[in-house]
């Protein structure tokens, strides 16, 4: 007679078991273990949750599970419970508009408002467009540059839009009317690489921006001001990437491979906390395991009525506190390098790399350097995208790898999350978009339509469009 | 006294008359137009001469016109910043423009046509017939001379036979025959000694390669499986192409560097 209890512990994400070991029957499914974690958890709504045991998922019974590894009875098992999102997300599969001729030069940067209404592009024809997302055409034109548009940057209380160009010049807009706020802010004297906000929880409504460009310096702004506020510079070459961490920290990566971790004192001053020194190339692109909710502040994937600006507050920072896991538990931080590593810290915790994701064995590593590195939303699951036409997910708690997307046959631009962390967007330079699926590890659709390369593509935090453009100056707005 | 000196010395004691200036103004301004009834009524080559000098003048002078104007006036900055338009994490990157992308690829198919490609040794000196052969005499009494031997190295695969020797031209003494070549890679400067699959060409004629002889400049082809190289797509590679760089007639080994 086959034993028909199992024994299993399960644990979350980072270990922590929930509940001592215990028996469980030998059919328990999927649904079962759900309602026992719900239950454990006194959750009040039942949440849904995906399975792991030693990384792979579990998707059949307990009992099937044991028989086909062959996994011995007396063995505990453990059992890696995940939140997975309880919306989900319409995967998109057909370009709903494709609005060519309006902008007249290649589409550098797009970006959706964190509560989703809006989208800003920028392009190569020196202007900033934003568009009308319910009838899908071109709302204002926004003409304030002397040069390329590089990058546009939504407040995350989408009140305000930031653009940089290759002036080095920064552009403050009102998206409400696409009216240029003051003059075009100087400052930077070369490109401008990336810009961030200050997240909501921090200070609300968002006041403070940090841009970085090629002159090798990061620069702190003021939007009501106008003007400079603080200039973070120490690095010796082009800083590449800046991020706003949630519990202050400015993260700049560099051309000069190091990246630097800044803090701003009460007295208004930008000092340098520490030197992140492991990487052997450009440090590419950099992500936050928060860095979704901090870009969307405290709107979600609903369309929430606007509330009062402390309320607001407190809804970011719940978000922001919810995203971290814990409530002491570290961001992490995850850097993609010209080296074709990458590499994931914790900085908060150590100055030493957590897990390094290198071609430690051959196959798991790129084989070309990593253009783009994004946390999922939920900050399980990292994904890098890179010249060697390969898109690879790996376990955002561990550094763990998991999986390679191969299907593109060009370099790999950028990257993009669904809301609901189920999907990951990518984009190339051979002119296709791909959703992929996390659940299935599989290619789910392909977006081809594009004439010509991909530079810029974006999900709007509401899961509703995808927008993307590039050289061939079209910006295709994709439904579900 | 000189005779200019009179005139001088007349104008110090007693000055210029009174109208001077008045009249030095206006002759002065009268030249302007004697000038252009000169350049307007000179024939022949006398005519010429003024024209060709006015228009240089004229010329000269309109560059110097334009270079006083431009830095007088500040101009609106150029419309033409249009071209080239690429994203942040793209300026640094030298990418092939459009342009060149696509006369590489002409430029490829035109190297495949022509059967070059880039090798370590492209140019070896070649090898003369009687230098790659001897003669065997045989017969009864050894006046036929239809038999050769090579003196180079060789390779014979693996399942080679001889033909019946009553029937061979070539013969290939198995005392120069070798499977095994002396492997450098170029980058990682580390010689591996790997196994030789077989002869891809041998410069000095297409006989030579199908015959499996191996002299200086030969591509071969190596098994390469204990490097433990993948494709970006995950298969495995195990056959590479090689150059031999010595002469292993006279070294007994190949020697060869790998082509990446």
């Amino acid at each position: 007679m086959a034993m028909n209890t199992v024994m299993c512990l399960l644990t979350d994400a980072e270990g922590t078991p929930l509940g001592s070991a215990m028996y469980i029957p030998h059919n328990a499914g999927h649904l079962q273990l759900i309602n026992l974690v719900n239950t454990f958890l006194n959750n009040e709504e039942k949440l849904s949750y995906s399975f792991y045991v030693s990384d792979e998922e579990l998707l059949v019974s307990v009992g099937t599970y044991m028989e086909r590894n062959s996994v011995s009875v007396e063995n505990v098992l453990k059992i890696v419970y995940r939140q997975q999102a309880v919306f989900r997300i319409r995967p998109v599969y057909r370009c709903s508009q494709t609005i060519s001729d309006v902008h007249e030069g290649e589409i550098l940067c797009v970006s959706f408002s964190p509560d989703g209404k809006q989208l800003a592009s920028g392009s190569g024809d020196k202007t900033v467009r934003l568009w009308d997302l319910n009838t899908e055409t071109p709302m204002f034109t926004c003409k304030g540059h002397k040069e390329h548009v590089l990058a546009v940057a939504w407040s995350p209380d989408a009140k305000c839009l930031v653009s940089g160009d290759r002036d080095g010049k920064v552009c403050c807009w009102d998206p409400s009317k696409g009216e240029l706020l003051g003059n075009a802010l100087s400052g930077h004297k070369k490109w401008i690489c990336g810009i961030a906000w200050e997240p909501a929880h921090l200070s609300y409504p968002s006041r403070r921006f940090v841009t970085c460009g090629k002159d090798g310096d990061a620069r702190i702004w003021d939007f009501t001001l106008k003007r400079t506020l603080i200039v973070l510079s120490g690095h010796t070459r082009a800083v590449t990437c800046v991020k706003w961490g949630g519990d202050g920290t400015i993260y700049t990566g560099s051309q000069d491979s190091t990246i630097r971790m800044w803090e701003i004192t009460q007295q208004g001053q930008g000092i340098l906390k520490h030197i992140l020194r492991d990487h052997a190339g450009w440090v590419n692109s950099l992500s936050l395991s928060t860095e979704y909710v901090l870009r969307t502040g405290a709107f979600d994937h609903t369309r929430q009525v606007t509330c009062s600006d402390e309320e607001m507050k407190k809804i970011a920072l719940e978000r922001y506190i919810k995203a971290k896991g814990k409530v002491d538990s570290p961001e992490r931080l995850v850097s993609g390098s010209d080296d074709f590593t990458i590499i994931l810290w914790e900085p908060s915790v150590s100055l030493q790399p957590k897990q390094k994701m290198v071609t430690t064995a051959r196959v798991t590593g790129h084989q070309q350097l990593v253009n783009h590195v994004y946390f999922s939303p939920n900050g399980q699951w990292i994904a890098s995208a890179s010249f060697d036409k390969s898109v690879k997910l790996w376990d955002g708690v561990t550094g763990k790898f998991i999986t390679a997307f191969r299907g593109h046959a060009n370099c790999v631009y950028q990257i993009s999350w669904s809301p609901d962390s189920r999907m990951l967007l990518s984009c190339s330079k051979d002119s296709t978009l791909k959703v992929w699926d996390i659940g299935t590890k599989k290619l789910k659709h392909d977006l081809p339509g594009h004439k010509d390369e991909v530079w810029a593509v974006d999900w709007s935090p509401d899961g509703e469009k995808v927008a993307s453009g590039g050289l061939d100056k079209d910006l295709k707005l994709w439904k579900g | 006294m000189a005779q200019g000196d009179y005139i001088e010395l007349h104008q110090k004691r007693h000055g210029r008359r009174l109208d001077y200036e008045e009249r030095k103004r206006k002759k002065e301004a009268r030249q302007v137009h004697k000038r252009s009834k000169q350049a307007q009524n000179s024939i022949g080559i006398k005519g010429k001469m003024i024209a060709k000098k006015n228009y240089a003048e004229k010329a000269q002078m309109k560059k110097t016109l334009k270079m006083h104007e431009e830095s007088s006036s500040r101009r609106k900055a150029d419309e033409d910043v249009q071209e080239g338009a690429v994203p942040a994490y793209l300026l640094d990157r030298e990418n092939t423009t459009r342009a060149k992308v696509l006369s590489n690829t002409i430029k490829q198919k035109r190297k495949e046509k022509a059967g070059k490609w880039e090798v370590p040794l492209p140019k070896v000196r070649p090898v003369a017939e009687d230098e790659m052969f001897r003669v065997i005499r045989s017969g009864k009494r050894k006046t036929k001379q239809w038999k050769r031997m090579v003196t180079k190295a060789t390779f014979v695969g693996p399942g080679f036979t001889r033909k019946p020797p009553k029937y061979e031209r070539f013969i290939r003494p198995s005392g120069l025959r070798f499977t095994k070549a002396h492997v450098t890679h170029p980058e990682l400067r580390c010689t591996f000694c790997l196994e030789i699959i077989g002869i891809k060409k041998n410069p000095n004629g297409p006989m030579y390669t199908s015959l499996g002889v191996m002299t200086r400049g030969t591509i071969i082809e190596v098994n390469v499986s204990e490097l433990g190289l993948v494709t970006p797509a995950g298969k495995v590679v195990w056959g590479k192409y090689a150059q031999v760089t010595n002469n292993p007639e006279n070294d007994g080994c190949i020697n060869a560097v790998l082509l990446v």
